[in-house]
Formats: structure tokens, C-alpha cells, sequence
């Protein structure tokens, strides 16, 4: 296609993208499905905008779900996926087992010769990741039981990938296949294939543990964001492209270099960055499934291919309804569980290719199957609307939550700026056994930091996307401790704007500042310098020959006095808003002014504080003695 | 030799003149410690570690501070508040205190008739004092009769202080070197009983 070509055809997925999604969620709807009817509109059963070029756009937009599989490895720490392993190898495996031989069987019966019902089985065993865990996602469900599970047994079917991917050659019937074809490119399961694998695997881990952290703080050394951004991109596409190579699943390849990524400082960085590419390209690899809906090939079929959707969702949701109950999986959980992960995946679409090469798998049947696979993608998420009102409706309890939650920490709080201030507030709530999370921009004292095992991560609390995957939703607090005043603005308002509900303390360089923050609602505000001058005035006065008491009271008395008449002395800067130097020194010059005369009015210790007066006596007040 | 520790709380000791010749007339005396409460705790974090040791390490234990409405002041509170802990100044293991001294030494405005059952205050100051003595008493200590300073404000001039500053000398020392016995001590009305006069007047019983 020429460059023109390729633009006209970018926007017609773009316009039909847009439409469909704005439509979809208006009406309540996940993203998905806007996504899929885009797809199903452009492709040749409506518009005909687009035809055969979809199969190449599909490899392209296929990235997009290598990326999510990125994403998920961030937030996944290798020690939680060792906690998980009981639903990830059990639950999963047993649902990738039941389900195949079932299907197989379901196949057979069907009619199928026993090696391509079972290539059948496998394809149809699988799920979804992208929709399963956008549709989780999008409706909050990734926190609950039913979501902590249904990622584990999608993360066991990226494992099974493989073993599946070697077997499918074996079923063939030894038609030799055409290498740089699809999606299983030279996958050689001799000796040698296999050390290439190995090899690959470990080398990703060596790369990962070993040279990515410093690569990173090379670039961001740079302080360029473009530059982060490039080498965030390239690490996920060298983990796949490597993956791919030795025919690995590129996904797991990505999903791999993730969770080595997911304790480093640059997390939140890395993540912040990948996520547009991710959202765009996953939308766009919908818009393709939906395209590559043979409606043809349905309609000639309708009655077999309704059939085989029906069978898949029943029987997929069947299975996984009762290994809920054997794993705990109670209630609403266990509803949502079952029917998020009832239909045909992506991976279905791998696998057939490998098939077809491989003569596993006749082509007739096989478009068949895909298309089954197409609908049932499409049917999900029109099944769960049902499926949730019904669980809110019967009120099922919802079981108590097993694993650690995978997503920001809820209720922690949040540091932007770690100097000085924020160093010292940091290290007050960590003494008192609070969370807090981190975000700097300096590159030094984020490594150092990360080094004693401080939550740092390297970003610019100013970015909303980075607050967000910070966990601002839920924080307790924000705390903006960053040294420049217009920095500290930008971050309040964009905070304020997005996170409404989330209490921010500040603190505040001048009294202009001071007042700033006030206009903005900032609840808690100190001014940087005026404790601590304070503190030194107060030692000061013991010098001077104060007792400490005394001069403990005298420091404490002024500052309450200070604080009380705050709002009058910040008023000066209500007139003075003002842009020009002139008019901000005028109103600094009122200011001092408004001070000075307040300390004038400041109370002293009463004359009768402690005194000895005894009622006998007429002259004295109060009697202490 | 006894070692003596006072344990001072005046939150207003800069206005006080008849305190300051107090203290001021024991500080140079070998084996006696003055804690300056106030001085030391302006922000009330009392150092208990630090309190329990000092305690540890003396046996004449002194409450020196005004009256002030019948007791103490309030960081003088706080301390017992918190120093005397469970299982160190009382309680079946607590008994780090016992056998020590303890004695109040005070100034008032009042004067001594003010503190009698006819006078305006209508308890003596041994009366009112009981809160520390029955403190004294469950960490096992010997509780004996205050050292006190009345009419403080009838005190003018220098020189009127100079006897209750030589007097409150004396009753340190004495306590210090052991001269008197206790049982002897235990009968006066006040430490300083026959030690001193009054703004130039022998004390009146």
C-alpha cells in the first residue's frame, strides 16, 4: 500500500474506531464492543472499507495485545505470582485440561477426525486476555476475587501456549510448514529449537535483571521524556521480536520483561509511557477481529456456527463455575469469573494459522471455527450486562478476597517531590508505619532511595496518567512538597481537577504561594521557612538568657498568633494577583506592613501568670498559692 | 554521705526571687543534684529512662516548687505521672524507690496562720501535702515533714532571704551528712523548725 493508501486507510479505522466506542459507552456498554462493531462495519460484510489488507493491520494491531501483556508484567511482582501459583497452576491448569478434552470431545462429535478435534480443543480452551482484562478493568472487577482469578487462569493459558504450539506440528499431518508465515514464525521443536528457547528465556531474564535498570537511568540521565518513551518501547518490542524469533509466545516474552520491571523506580514511568500505545493498538487489534468476521462464511453456516458459540460459552462457563466451587470462589465472584472467561480468544487465531500450516487442521472447518471464535468474542461482553445485573439482583455475597491486591495501593500516601520537605514528612509517616509512595524527578535520589527499599519512583507528579498509576484515586493524601511555586500549582490544580476527592497538603514557599494554595482549597499548608526560623529564634532566646520554658512559650504563643490573623495577612494577595513585578512588590511591601502591625497587637504573658497574690492582700488578682 | 536530688519545677522561675536564693544556696553543696523540671522539659517529653536513672542514683529524693493551688505545678504532675512507673517505684518488682527519702520543699504567699484549720486555707500544709506523702508511702519511702518558705511576698530587700537561703542550706546538709537521725527529724512540724526566723521574726507556733 502506498503512504496514501496507508493514511486513508489509518483514518477509516480511526473515524470508525471513534464512533462506535463514543456510541458504546454512551449506552453502557464496554469499549470492546465498539471496538468489535467498528471492526464488523468497516469490514467487508457492511462498508467494505476494508478487505484482505486486514490480516496484515491484524499482525500490526496484534502488538497492542503483546503490549497489555507488558503492562500486566509490571504489576505483577514475582512474589505474588509465587503466592498465586496454586490458582494460576491448579485452577488454570485444570481448566485448560477439562476444557480441551471436553471440546474435543464436543468436536468429535461433531465429527472431526480425533487429531483436529483435538487442535480444536486447545483453540477453543483458550481465552480472551484482552477482553478479559480490559472488560475487567473498565468495570473496577480487577481488585475482586473474580478478577485476581480470572487472571490467574488467563496467565496460566499464555504458559500453555507453548506446550500447545509444539504439539499442534506434532497432530499435523507432516506437511512441512512455510517458516515467516504468520504468527508462529520458525518455531523448531528439535534439540536445537528448544536450547534456542531456553536460551531466548534466559536471556531475556539476564537482560532484564541486569542491564534495562542502568539503560534506564542512562536515559533518563537525559531528563528527555521522548527518550524514555523510545527506550520503554524498545525494551517491550526487542522482548518480543526475541520471543518470536525462537517461536515463543511474544506476549509471554513481554509479559516476562514486565514483571522484571515491576520493582524497579522507573515503574510508573515506564507504565505511564506504554499505556497510550497500548490503549490505541488494542483498540485497533479489535477493530480487526471485528473486520475479519467472515459474515459470509456465518450466514452459509449460521446454524453449526451458532451452535458451536453456544456449546463454547455453556460449556467454558460450566467448567469454570464448578472449579470455582472447588477453589472457594463464591457468590458474585464466582458468577463473573465463570462468564468473563466463556468465549474463544485470540490465541484461537494463532493456532489455527499454525494448524493450517501444519495440515493439523482443514481450512474449511477452520474458518468455521474462527468465526465461532469471532462471535463469541463479540457475544462476552454483551453476556456479562446480564450476568451483572443478575448477581447485584440476587444479592450474592461476594467472598472474602484471597490475594493481595494488584493494582496502586489503596489508602497509601502519596509524596510528589522528595527533597528536603518532602524527605522529612516521608520519614515521619514511615516512622509512625504509614505507606507512602514516592514520586521525584531526581535521578540520583531516586536510585539511592530505591537502594534502602523507599517506594521512589522516577516521574513528574505534575502528569495526571502518573498520579493515577500512583493510586491518587484512592490516597489518603497527597502531599505536594515540590520547591518551585508554579511547579506546585500545576501539580495542585491537575490533582484538584482529577482526584477531587483526594485531600492534598502542601507546602508553601512564600505567603503569594500560601495564598494561592488557599484559593485552591488546600486544606493543610505550611510555609516552608517560618518553623524553622522560629525554632532558631526560640534558641535564640534562650542565648539571650530566656529559660527554656519561657522562651518554648514565647515561640508558641507567636506562632498562634500568627496563624490566627494568616487569613488577614494573605488578603494583601487577593488585590495583588496581579502578573507584573511592580505590583507583586507593592503587595510584599503591604504585607510586612500588615505583619508588623500585627505584632504589635500580640498579647503577652498576663502580668498574673503564676503570681503569688493571696486573698488576704487587696491589690492582687488571681491566688495561685 | 547521702546523695540528694531536687527536683525542681518552677514554670516561672525568672519572676521568682525567693526560689532563686534557694536554689542558688544549695548549688555548689558536693553530692546534690539540682533537676531543673521547666529548664529541662519546656516541652513536657519527659525523659523517663533518664528520670528513673537519676532516681536510681540518689537516696534523698526532694519535690522543691510553689505552691500552687495546693500542689504542684504541672510538669511536676507530669513527671510523677510518668516516672513513676509500675514495676519500678511500686508494685511487687517495683522497688527501686524503697528506703529512699522523699520530702516536699515549697513556697507560699500564704502565711503559716493562713494554713491552719482557723485560717483561710483551713488545712496545714502537712495536710495538704498527704498526696505526696501517700505516693511516697506505696513506693515504699520514707516521707518526712516539708521544708517550708511562707509569706513570700512580705520578703523584700536582699537581705530578708539571706536567712531562708543559709537555712535551707543547713536542712540539706543535715540530711545529706546524716547529723540528725530521723526519728528525731519525723517529729518536727517542719524541716526547718528551729533552724531559721521568718522575715526577721522567730516562727510562731
Amino acid at each position: 500500500m502506498s503512504v496514501e493508501q496507508t493514511l486513508i486507510a489509518a483514518a477509516v479505522y480511526l473515524i470508525a474506531a471513534l464512533v462506535t466506542v463514543v456510541i458504546a459507552k454512551r449506552l453502557g456498554l464496554a469499549s470492546i464492543i465498539g471496538y468489535l462493531g467498528a471492526g464488523v462495519l468497516i469490514g467487508p460484510a457492511v462498508l467494505k472499507f476494508v478487505g484482505s489488507e486486514g490480516e496484515d493491520v491484524m499482525h500490526f494491531a496484534e502488538f497492542g495485545v503483546v503490549m497489555m501483556l507488558f503492562l500486566i508484567g509490571l504489576e505483577v511482582q514475582p512474589k505474588k505470582l509465587w503466592s498465586m501459583r496454586r490458582s494460576i497452576f491448579g485452577l488454570g491448569g485444570l481448566q485448560v485440561l477439562i476444557t480441551t478434552l471436553l471440546m474435543a470431545g464436543a468436536a468429535r462429535l461433531f465429527g472431526a477426525p480425533w487429531n483436529e478435534s483435538f487442535v480444536i480443543g486447545m483453540m477453543l480452551a483458550l481465552s480472551s486476555t484482552a477482553i478479559v482484562m480490559q472488560m475487567l478493568d473498565e468495570k473496577g472487577l480487577l481488585k475482586s476475587l473474580g478478577g485476581q482469578s480470572s487472571f490467574s487462569v488467563l496467565l496460566f493459558q499464555d504458559l500453555a501456549v507453548i506446550p500447545i504450539l509444539i504439539l499442534v506440528p506434532l497432530l499435523g499431518s507432516g506437511v512441512a510448514h512455510a517458516a515467516g508465515d504468520g504468527h508462529g514464525g520458525g518455531m523448531d521443536t528439535g534439540p536445537i529449537g528448544l536450547l534456542k528457547m531456553l536460551g531466548m528465556v534466559v536471556g531475556i531474564i539476564a537482560a532484564g535483571r541486569l542491564l534495562v535498570r542502568p539503560l534506564f537511568r542512562l536515559v533518563a540521565s537525559t531528563g528527555l521524556r521522548e527518550a524514555f518513551t523510545a527506550a520503554a518501547l524498545l525494551v517491550v518490542i526487542l522482548a518480543a521480536v526475541g520471543m518470536h524469533a525462537v517461536g515463543l509466545s511474544a506476549a509471554l516474552g513481554t509479559f516476562l520483561a514486565g514483571m522484571l520491571l515491576a520493582d524497579s523506580e522507573y515503574r510508573h514511568e515506564i507504565e505511564v509511557d506504554i499505556q497510550p500505545f497500548k490503549g490505541l493498538l488494542l483498540g485497533l487489534f479489535f477493530v480487526t477481529v471485528g473486520a475479519s468476521i467472515n459474515f459470509g462464511t456465518i450466514a452459509g453456516n449460521w446454524e453449526s456456527i451458532s451452535l458451536i458459540v453456544a456449546c463454547l460459552v455453556a460449556i467454558k462457563a460450566g467448567v469454570l463455575i464448578v472449579l470455582a466451587r472447588f477453589f472457594g470462589i463464591r457468590g458474585r465472584d464466582r458468577l463473573i469469573f465463570s462468564f468473563a472467561l466463556a468465549q474463544g480468544g485470540e490465541f484461537a487465531f494463532v493456532i489455527s494459522t499454525f494448524a493450517l500450516q501444519s495440515g493439523a487442521l482443514d481450512p474449511d472447518r477452520a474458518s468455521v471455527i474462527i468465526s465461532a471464535v469471532a462471535l463469541s468474542m463479540l457475544v462476552t461482553p454483551l453476556l456479562m450486562i446480564p450476568v451483572e445485573r443478575a448477581a447485584d439482583k440476587l444479592n450474592l455475597r461476594k467472598s472474602e478476597p484471597e490475594m493481595d491486591e494488584m493494582e496502586g495501593k489503596a489508602g497509601n500516601v502519596i509524596i510528589v517531590g522528595f527533597g528536603r520537605f518532602g524527605w522529612t514528612v516521608g520519614r515521619l509517616l514511615r516512622a509512625n508505619g504509614f505507606d507512602t509512595t514516592v514520586l521525584d524527578l531526581d535521578q540520583t535520589s531516586v536510585t539511592l532511595l530505591k537502594e534502602h527499599d523507599i517506594p521512589v519512583y522516577y516521574g513528574d507528579g505534575a502528569r495526571v496518567d502518573l498520579l493515577r498509576s500512583a493510586g491518587a484515586d484512592d490516597a489518603r493524601a497527597i502531599v505536594v512538597a515540590v520547591n518551585e511555586m508554579e511547579d506546585s500549582m500545576v501539580i495542585v490544580r491537575g490533582i484538584r481537577k482529577n482526584f477531587p476527592d483526594t485531600p492534598i497538603v502542601a507546602r508553601a514557599v512564600s505567603m503569594r504561594h500560601h495564598h494561592a494554595l488557599l484559593q485552591e482549597g488546600v486544606e493543610i499548608i505550611e510555609q516552608e521557612v517560618f518553623g524553622a526560623a522560629l525554632d532558631l529564634g526560640e534558641s535564640l532566646l534562650k542565648m539571650l538568657g530566656y529559660r527554656a520554658y519561657q522562651a518554648a512559650r514565647a515561640s508558641k504563643k507567636f506562632k498562634k498568633h500568627e496563624i490566627e490573623h494568616r487569613r488577614e495577612l494573605l488578603e494583601v494577595w487577593d488585590k495583588e494577583e496581579a502578573k507584573s513585578l511592580f505590583a507583586r512588590e507593592r503587595a510584599r511591601a503591604d504585607q510586612m506592613e500588615a505583619m508588623l502591625s500585627a505584632d504589635e497587637e500580640m498579647p503577652p504573658d498576663s502580668h498574673e501568670a503564676w503570681s503569688t497574690g493571696e486573698p488576704e492582700e487587696e491589690s492582687s488578682g488571681a491566688a495561685t498559692g | 554521705m547521702r546523695r540528694v536530688l531536687i527536683n525542681f519545677a518552677h514554670p516561672a522561675y525568672q519572676k521568682s526571687r525567693a526560689n532563686r536564693v534557694l536554689i542558688e544556696s544549695v548549688r555548689d553543696l558536693a553530692n546534690v543534684t539540682i533537676n531543673d523540671l521547666y529548664e529541662n522539659y519546656p516541652d513536657f517529653l519527659i525523659d523517663v529512662d533518664r528520670e528513673q536513672d537519676l532516681l536510681r542514683k540518689h537516696d534523698v529524693i526532694v519535690s522543691h516548687h510553689p505552691m500552687y493551688w495546693y500542689s504542684a505545678p504541672a510538669l511536676m504532675k507530669e513527671w510523677q505521672d510518668l516516672v513513676l512507673e509500675f514495676g519500678f517505684a511500686y508494685g511487687d518488682e517495683g522497688t527501686a524507690l524503697e528506703g529512699k527519702i522523699a520530702f516536699n520543699a515549697i513556697t507560699t504567699g500564704g502565711a503559716y496562720e493562713a494554713y491552719t484549720a482557723e485560717g483561710y486555707n483551713q488545712f496545714t500544709v502537712r495536710e495538704l501535702l498527704r498526696p505526696f506523702e501517700q505516693t511516697a508511702a506505696l513506693c515504699r519511702m520514707t516521707y518526712i515533714p516539708p521544708y517550708v518558705l511562707h509569706s513570700t511576698r512580705k520578703l523584700e530587700g536582699k537581705d530578708c532571704f539571706i536567712e531562708p537561703g543559709s537555712c535551707y542550706r543547713k536542712v540539706i546538709t543535715e540530711l545529706r551528712d546524716g547529723t540528725t537521725n530521723l526519728p528525731e527529724i519525723q517529729m518536727r512540724e517542719y524541716l526547718n523548725d528551729g533552724l531559721m526566723m521568718q522575715a526577721g521574726l522567730p516562727v510562731e507556733r
